[in-house]
């Protein structure tokens, strides 16, 4: 069933703060293997101007993807989530998340598009830090597969890689 | 450590030094644990067959953020990253035989923009195969 075009532009509120902690930069860091002491130690990360250590460009996906669930159970949005995987993604950044950084996040349905029988939604997310400041905006691009498989085989071949699964607590200091 | 590289001495065409990136099962748990992001198809053998894969297939934000490390290893300061895009093309297969897979990172300067600012497009491969599309990032540069 395509996804309802309407929602188009739909903003869903804020979420609560999600406090960025050193330590869970540096198992981030330590799980990708990255060694860059901006992200472990705060007297680098200093060096280089940042007033604590940073995480990873892509540490804010862990962020929005949580808080994009909302968006992806929406009732009103009827998504099979069972047929998503994850097409592209982008981020925007004003500034490194940090250390101590309380980011909120809103989400809003950027796109809904119909092809080749593929469901594609994007979902935009944009990260604010508790002085009201941007920090990052990610866009994150869902594609729910045809269920018919001859409908899909062009989008198969492009899509196929990645099925995130909906985001669970992140054991995070969230 | 300052960024490591200036705006006037990056050339259009100039290659960041390529890095390659083992992946075992282990490194997609232990990334699992990190990111929050426990899709069994990242560590079940069976369920990722069941789903019609191959066998088990790295996360694609772990090829997301192994890509980068080739952007921010030459930049110096990570956070010199002010863009960062990818499209996920082709999964990087994990299978379970003691080997696991290897992802490999070229990248270039595509562009040289206002502000200091650098485009640098990505190439990322597993297995032979082209596993990110459109895969760019934009630094600024001291």
């Amino acid at each position: 069933m395509a996804l309802d075009q309407s929602l188009v532009g739909r903003s869903y509120p804020p979420t609560t703060p999600y406090e960025v902690g050193r330590e869970k930069i540096r198992e981030f860091a330590e799980a990708v293997g990255d060694r860059n002491p901006a992200y472990t130690d705060p007297d680098a990360a200093k060096a280089l101007g940042h007033p604590d250590v940073i995480a990873p460009p892509t540490f804010a996906f862990a962020i929005t993807y949580k808080a994009a669930e909302v968006v992806i159970t929406d009732p009103e949005l009827g998504l099979d989530y069972s047929r998503v995987v994850h097409g592209d993604q982008r981020f925007t950044y004003s500034r490194p998340l940090r250390a101590g950084d309380r980011l909120t996040v809103t989400s809003t349905i950027e796109a809904i598009k119909s092809l080749a029988g593929n469901e594609v939604l994007d979902i935009r997310g944009e990260v604010y830090d508790e002085t009201g400041e941007h920090v990052v905006t990610a866009l994150t691009k869902l594609v729910a597969r045809a269920a018919d498989p001859k409908e899909s085989e062009e989008a198969d071949q492009a899509e196929k890689a990645e099925k995130p699964e909906k985001v669970q607590a992140t054991g995070g200091e969230a | 450590m300052a960024a490591s590289i200036a705006y006037e001495d990056v050339e259009v065409g100039t290659e960041l030094p390529a890095q390659v990136f083992p992946v075992e099962r282990a490194t997609l748990v232990r990334y699992a644990g990190a990111s929050g992001d426990f899709n069994p198809i990242h560590w079940n053998e069976r369920f990722a067959r069941e789903v019609g894969l191959p066998d088990v297939i790295a996360h694609g934000m772990f090829t997301m953020a192994s890509a980068i490390r080739v952007v921010t290893d030459w930049a110096g300061d990570p956070g010199a990253v002010v863009e960062y895009g990818v499209r996920f093309t082709k999964p990087v297969v994990v299978p379970d035989d003691g080997q696991g897979a290897v992802i490999e990172v070229g990248a270039k300067v595509a562009a040289k923009l206002d502000d200091n600012l650098v485009r640098v497009d990505l190439m990322a491969t597993s297995a032979g195969q082209k596993i990110l599309g459109m895969a760019r990032a934009v630094v600024r540069l001291p």
